[in-house]
């Protein structure tokens, strides 16, 4: 990862992003000015203090919001310009998420949480997909609870393998061990990197877990909606 | 993957998880009130016609001057239909020297085919119900034959060049319901008699008739390939429609029904519309996590509308079935009166069961559910951000379309659907406006009285929309509920007020002119109220607005009817009291002198007959022509002489005619009946007491029929109370969490979410119980035309039975949050 000098075909590309949101005294400035790059297979960490902007940014970047000014490439594809739907496509089968609410779907079991994103990206027979992801994760016993009846950790092991099942190329985490304890917290981790050397994607997490931000290869400090500094 | 297989996978999840519910049941019990209703009226109409038919005695019938053809009876045979064969004639009477015209009847052994006879063994015997005509050698014979010739049943009489024995007092030959012309009482002997007399020769003047009966195709079939080969002085005669008296009673017992699965689809979408918002509100985070891994607006769209499209196939066909299974007990209501079993139902309700599960749940799911393509994907990270909320107009203009639509179709009566949405918008108009002054009100009070109480406000103040969305939805509950009450209890009561006590039983028709002051005269002496003797001219409509009229310009089959045959037209200077003058006015003063109709609003519509129309009849060969001056809505059920068209004196005075009247027979002053037969022999008497008995039993079974889609509604009110306070379910576990974390006792919260759900349903009850009111006052007197009197106890048991059962059920349901420990709360998500 590195703020703008990689020369080969990015991941994810930001090239002096800025967000700005109406608030009630004019205009707030959520990010300024922001330029970096995710390359195929780096796990990147991006750190900063409650309302610095981490999960603004991890949203633009993963195409979930649009941006105020600057240009994002996802997969060398510029997003400017693409509708909710176009930039939806890109991501189907290629991106996957980790969030620090897990965002099971609670009518749904573990299984068929799994196999939602298969299902989507077409792929035939998911639960076949879905089944060695939960088995992957240690769940393979866990099958047919649905998220009220897991712990915590089971629910975001779940997301875990949710994110890995459809063997995407770039994985958002979202504060993956905020709602869980310490001990929790070290296992999802363990899980979290384990996986992603098994499939090779590349993995930008947002945390302020210093022992997460530690393990991985590039980490950027964001102070009040600026990157400050990289490491 | 297609986009079929992940909607059937979603919506057998959903199924599974228990996420829709609330929306089957809601939709069930909408479809199984309109199916129920559908089926049981689609039964009834059948019934009616063939109860119909008996006043031709079959499903059809050719007469001729001529013996018919035998090819129509071998394509009776070739159809498989029943056939009979009637003789009729004029003839004379001998007993000891006394004679008597009469009109003789000679019938085949199957007669009739439809419907029965009704005899009396003597004179003051209960009437009996028989299926067969007498058996030859014997001859059945009218009162007033017995009263003319002074005959008891036994006697021995002549007729032509046979003798026979009069076996008993015929008291009616539905056949001959409409014949009120006739020259002599009606004799009935068998066919197989008729060689005997002597009578008929090939130049006698007697009418034959062919009748025929059986399947329905198979009468439709016959009748259209006798319609193209009718020899010259063959007619072709078929009815569909029954007595008036009988029909309206009918027609308003079918409205009632009708109103009442109205209410009951009311209460039900207002519970859709209450469950919806829970669902769709789930689906949000559902979208939200499918757009986030690369599902499109559309895909998101499309799946959810086939999930509800499954949905409502599902819900309407259990629904269709449940209401099949009901509408056996409703049938069986009315079976025996039928003379049997109905008819089984058409296949129409079933299209109809499916239509309301579609527009209820399609009415008030799909703007929502149009938001949920649009959910942005970057709500899984803020959980703040929702879908634009849907245009307000778009909601409130598919609500209103699809319950309006329901009601039309519901109902099928525009003024009757009219009023109840009329009734509806304006309650919902009401409460939201309510909902809005009342979130603002409690506001400063919010900060005032202990803290429960602040609590309990707070629960109302806290969401806007939620408040509204349950106070409009409670309130349209309350008010179908209340609706309904007014319905079962004083609409229903009113109706069989309208037959009162002594209404009359008996009709006097072929009264002439030089009888009517004797007659008069002998009512008073006998002391019989009658109904007051009115003139009575046959004549045939042929122009309206100059335009000739003809039964091929009607599409329907009634007005071709009409148009065919002569009505019965009556001039009087005044009004009678039962009628009701909808459009224009009564003739007083010179206008009497003018030429005007006054017309019966149900034929003026039938035959698209205005205010203002020139009429013009063909009276016995003389040409009438005047101006309709007013519309009359005529209660056929009051049993009083009563006319589809009559005139001004002017008009019509000079025309010869017969006169009717219509009294109240006590029972024991038979021998008064006895007296008016000999005193005056040529009058024809007709005792509807039967006929009434008929429709005393229909409204009795009409109301219990109510009573049982009532059941639905009940059923319908306690969901949509479930829906609502399951509405606020998920504010209502987060608010309890954190008071039960600091420290509020479960009295406490009970106490405030009892406060919250009374304050909620006095509010939606007082308003819904003031449109209730106001809207039964409406169908009360617009639509049945009866008086609307305005019972307190509704009132009463409208607000407080609101606050107390929304109150208790709001209770109910946070009961379980105040048991349960807060932290098994927060584990469980």
């Amino acid at each position: 990862m590195t703020t703008d000098d990689n020369p080969e075909q990015p991941v994810v590309k930001a090239s002096n992003i800025t967000k700005q949101l109406p608030g009630p005294d004019g205009v707030l400035t959520i990010l300024d000015g922001i330029s970096l790059q995710l390359a195929e297979g780096e796990v990147t960490a991006i750190l900063g203090a409650s309302g610095s902007g981490k999960s603004t940014l991890l949203g633009l970047l993963a195409g979930l919001d649009e941006v105020t000014r600057g240009e994002i490439e996802l997969f060398g594809q510029s997003l400017a310009g693409l509708n909710e739907d176009s930039r939806a496509a890109l991501r189907a089968g290629k991106v996957g998420f980790v969030f620090q609410s897990f965002q099971l779907l609670p009518g749904m079991t573990a299984l068929e949480n799994v196999m939602l994103p298969l299902e989507l990206a077409g792929i035939r027979n998911p639960a076949i997909g879905a089944t060695e992801a939960l088995e992957q994760v240690e769940l393979g016993d866990r099958l047919y609870h649905y998220p009220g009846q897991l712990s915590g950790g089971e629910q975001q092991r779940v997301a875990i393998a949710r994110a890995f099942a459809s063997q995407p190329k770039v994985l958002f985490a979202d504060e993956p061990t905020g709602s869980l304890d310490q001990a929790t917290g070290s296992r999802i981790i363990d899980l979290l990197f384990q996986m992603r050397e098994q499939t090779g994607a590349a993995l930008l997490l947002v945390t302020h877990d210093e022992r997460l931000a530690a393990r991985c290869d590039h980490r950027l400090l964001i102070e009040q909606g600026r990157l400050e500094q990289t490491s | 993957m297609s986009q079929f297989i992940l909607a059937l996978r979603f919506f057998r999840r959903d199924f599974r998880s228990g996420e829709l519910r609330l929306l089957v049941l809601a939709l069930i019990i909408a479809v199984a009130a309109v199916s129920a209703v559908g089926f049981f009226t689609n039964r009834v109409e059948q019934a009616m016609t063939l109860q119909a038919n008996q006043v031709l005695a079959a499903d059809l019938v050719l007469s001729s001057n001529n013996p018919i053809p035998a090819s129509f009876e071998q394509q009776a045979d070739m159809l498989d239909l029943n056939v009979a064969h009637t003789l009729s004639f004029p003839s004379v009477i001998v007993h000891q020297d006394q004679t008597q015209l009469v009109e003789v009847k000679a019938v085949s052994k199957n007669y009739p085919l439809r419907g029965d006879l009704r005899v009396r063994p003597f004179a003051s015997a209960n009437e009996e119900v028989v299926k067969h005509p007498p058996a030859p050698g014997h001859l059945w014979g009218e009162a007033r034959l017995m009263a003319a010739l002074n005959l008891q049943p036994g006697a021995q009489i002549s007729l032509g060049e046979s003798v026979f024995l009069l076996e008993k007092i015929l008291s009616r030959d539905f056949a001959l319901g409409n014949s009120f012309f006739r020259l002599g009482p009606e004799v009935l002997i068998a066919l197989e008699d008729i060689p005997k007399t002597g009578l008929v020769t090939p130049a006698s003047r007697v009418r034959h008739r062919l009748l025929i009966a059986g399947n329905q195709e198979q009468v439709k079939t016959f009748q259209g390939w006798a319609t193209t080969r009718l020899p010259q002085g063959v007619r072709l005669e078929h009815l569909s429609s029954a007595r008036p008296e009988l029909r309206g009673a009918l027609d308003r017992g079918s409205r009632f029904l009708g109103l009442a699965a109205l209410v009951a689809v009311l209460v039900a979408g207002a519970t859709v519309a209450l469950s919806t918002r829970q669902f769709v509100e789930r689906q949000s985070d559902t979208s939200a996590i499918m757009r986030c891994l690369g599902a499109s607006q559309s895909l998101i769209f499309n799946v959810l509308i086939i999930r509800l499209s499954l949905l409502c196939l599902i819900a309407s066909l259990l629904g269709i079935a449940g209401g099949w299974l009901a509408q056996y007990f409703l049938a069986d209501l009315l079976s025996d009166w039928f003379g049997g079993a109905l008819p089984p139902p058409s296949l129409w309700p079933i299209l109809t069961g499916l239509g309301t599960g579609f527009i209820t749940l399609l009415g008030f799911t799909l703007p929502p559910a149009l938001r949920l393509g649009a959910v942005p994907p970057l709500r899984v990270l803020r959980r703040d951000l929702d879908a634009p909320p849907a245009s307000t107009w778009l909601l409130v203009l598919l609500g209103i379309g699809a319950m309006a639509l329901l009601m039309y179709l519901q109902a099928g009566d525009s003024t009757l659907a009219g009023w109840v949405l009329l009734g509806t918008l304006t309650t919902v108009g009401l409460l939201l406006l309510t909902a809005w002054l009342l979130v603002r009100m409690l506001s400063p009070l919010r900060h005032r009285g202990g803290a429960l109480w602040r609590q309990g406000l707070s629960g109302l103040a806290r969401n806007p929309s939620m408040t509204a969305l349950q106070l409009t939805g409670f309130g349209l509950g309350i008010l179908a509920m209340l609706l309904l009450t007014i319905i079962r209890t004083d609409l229903l009561d009113a109706w069989q007020k309208t037959i009162p006590e002594q209404a009359p039983n008996h009709f006097l028709i072929n009264i002439q002119p030089s009888d009517v002051d004797n007659l008069g005269a002998f009512f008073q002496a006998q002391a019989i109220e009658q109904a007051g003797i009115y003139p009575m001219l046959r004549a045939r409509l042929t122009h309206i607005n100059d335009q000739p009229v003809s039964p091929d310009q009607y599409q329907d089959e009634r007005a071709q009817r009409l148009v065919s045959r002569e009505f019965n037209l009556s001039w009087s200077a005044q009004m009678q009291t039962e009628n009701k003058i909808v459009a224009g006015s009564w003739w007083g003063g010179t206008n009497q002198q003018r030429a005007l109709f006054s017309v019966e609003v149900d034929i003026a519509n039938t035959l698209g007959i205005s205010l203002g129309d020139q009429l013009a009849f063909n009276l016995a060969g003389v040409p009438i022509k005047a101006t309709v001056s007013n519309l009359r809505r005529v209660h056929w059920d009051s049993f009083q002489p009563n006319f589809f068209v009559i005139g001004t004196p002017a008009l019509l005075k000079e025309h010869p005619a017969n006169f009717i009247t219509s009294f109240y027979l006590p029972p024991g002053k038979e021998t008064a009946l006895a007296a008016l037969v000999r005193q005056f022999p040529s009058i024809t008497i007709i005792d509807v007491s039967a006929i009434m008995q008929q429709i005393r039993e229909i409204m009795q079974r009409g109301s219990l029929a109510v009573e049982y889609v009532f059941l639905f509604t009940l059923a319908a009110g306690i969901l949509m109370l479930y829906a609502g306070i399951q509405a606020s379910r998920e504010y209502r576990r987060q608010e309890a969490i954190v008071l039960r974390t600091l420290g509020m006792q479960r009295n406490g919260l009970l106490t405030a979410a009892a406060i919250e759900f009374v304050l909620l349903g006095l509010l939606a009850g007082t308003l819904a119980t003031l449109c209730a009111n106001v809207t039964g006052w409406f169908i009360a007197t617009e639509v049945f035309g009866f008086q609307y009197n305005l019972n307190p106890w509704t009132i009463v048991a409208g607000i407080l039975g609101s606050g107390i059962a929304i109150g208790l059920a709001g209770m109910l349901a946070t009961w379980p949050l105040s048991i349960k420990p807060p932290l098994r709360m927060l584990q469980n998500g």
